[in-house]
């Protein structure tokens, strides 16, 4: 974070291989959440202790989205999509520490996000709806819209990564080029507005993602029982 | 003047407007979809949760347009690919 540039920088190189920050800063979000997960895991009870209160209680919110929208099981797309919020969420925040800068600032990471979405989108369909059920929806109203169903799988995919990316770049920038007119007090302000923006589109992320995998499920309504 | 400064003066106007005028269209859509979904809520505060989260999924598709005039914009001040003709 101390230079305005849209490209990662490279850290270190080992042999012909350049890793870049934002693989350093990738793998030390994983650590972290790696080591949480297995603080918090050690000590299970079927009388929750208060840690254990407030993970539990987050999870159910996940299910709790997620039934709202798909019409199956939804502890098929729990472990999925609470990786995926958590995740981005963690490296949306990862910005504000000084001398990191978030993996989502970088466009190589949003774009493997978003290929991550984009199959995921169609494995769910296959899966829950078989390959000829999961073809059926590409020529849902006629045929005559099959090409523009071809375009909106790009155009969002393309959206999903360039979103994720513009977000975070921008608030990493305006707090740098904050720094260098007034340092002193004038950012926090907008530290806090990055806050609440990464958070927001570490859940857009997911649930665009979830609204995706839905649009390739057969809705409630028309499931014949 | 020589080429290199008409690329940078008239990409660094470029992208300024390119960002001032893509804001203008998604504020008013942003503020426009906020106020109705308030509405929303006011008129029927049991929907409140879906209401929400349909506000935001369509936020966020509206807020793209505004992030591509911004990464446009970023394109053309740090990745300018007409640098390249220039720069030999």
């Amino acid at each position: 974070m101390n230079k305005i540039g849209i490209f990662p920088e490279t850290a270190f190189s080992i042999g012909p291989v350049q890793v870049t920050d934002t693989v350093v800063t990738t793998w030390l979000v994983m650590l972290l959440i790696a080591a949480t997960s297995c603080l918090l895991t050690r000590r299970l009870a079927l009388r929750p202790s208060l840690t254990q209160e407030i993970v539990e209680s987050l999870f159910e919110a996940v299910e709790k989205t997620i039934k709202e929208v798909l019409p199956v099981d939804p502890w098929l797309v729990v472990p999925v999509l609470g990786t995926l919020w958590i995740f981005i969420g963690f490296s949306n925040l990862t910005g504000l520490l000084p001398g990191l800068k978030a993996p989502t600032a970088d466009i190589n990471t949003t774009c493997a996000f978003a290929v991550i979405s984009f199959s995921l989108t169609h494995v769910y369909g296959i899966m829950l709806e078989g390959v000829g059920g999961y073809l059926q929806h590409y020529r849902e109203p006629t045929w005559f819209l099959f090409p523009f169903h071809l375009m909106a799988e790009i155009t969002r995919t393309v959206a999903l990564a360039v979103r994720l990316f513009g977000n975070m770049l921008s608030g990493d920038m305006i707090a740098l080029i904050l720094l260098g007119v007034v340092g002193f007090l004038v950012p926090i302000p907008f530290a806090m507005l990055h806050i609440v923006i990464g958070l927001i589109q570490a859940y857009i992320f997911g649930i665009l993602t979830l609204v995706f995998i839905a649009g390739g499920v057969t809705p409630e309504s028309e499931r014949r029982t | 003047m020589d080429s290199i400064t008409v690329v940078v003066a008239v990409s660094t106007f470029t992208a300024g407007t390119a960002v001032a005028v893509g804001g203008i269209g998604p504020a008013r859509g942003l503020g426009e979809a906020l106020a109705k979904a308030l509405e929303a809520i006011a008129r029927q505060p049991e929907a409140a949760g879906q209401i929400t989260r349909t506000l935001f999924v369509g936020m966020a598709l509206i807020e793209s347009v505004v992030i591509y005039a911004f990464v446009i914009g970023l394109i053309i001040l740090f990745a300018n690919p007409l640098m390249g003709y220039i720069v030999k």
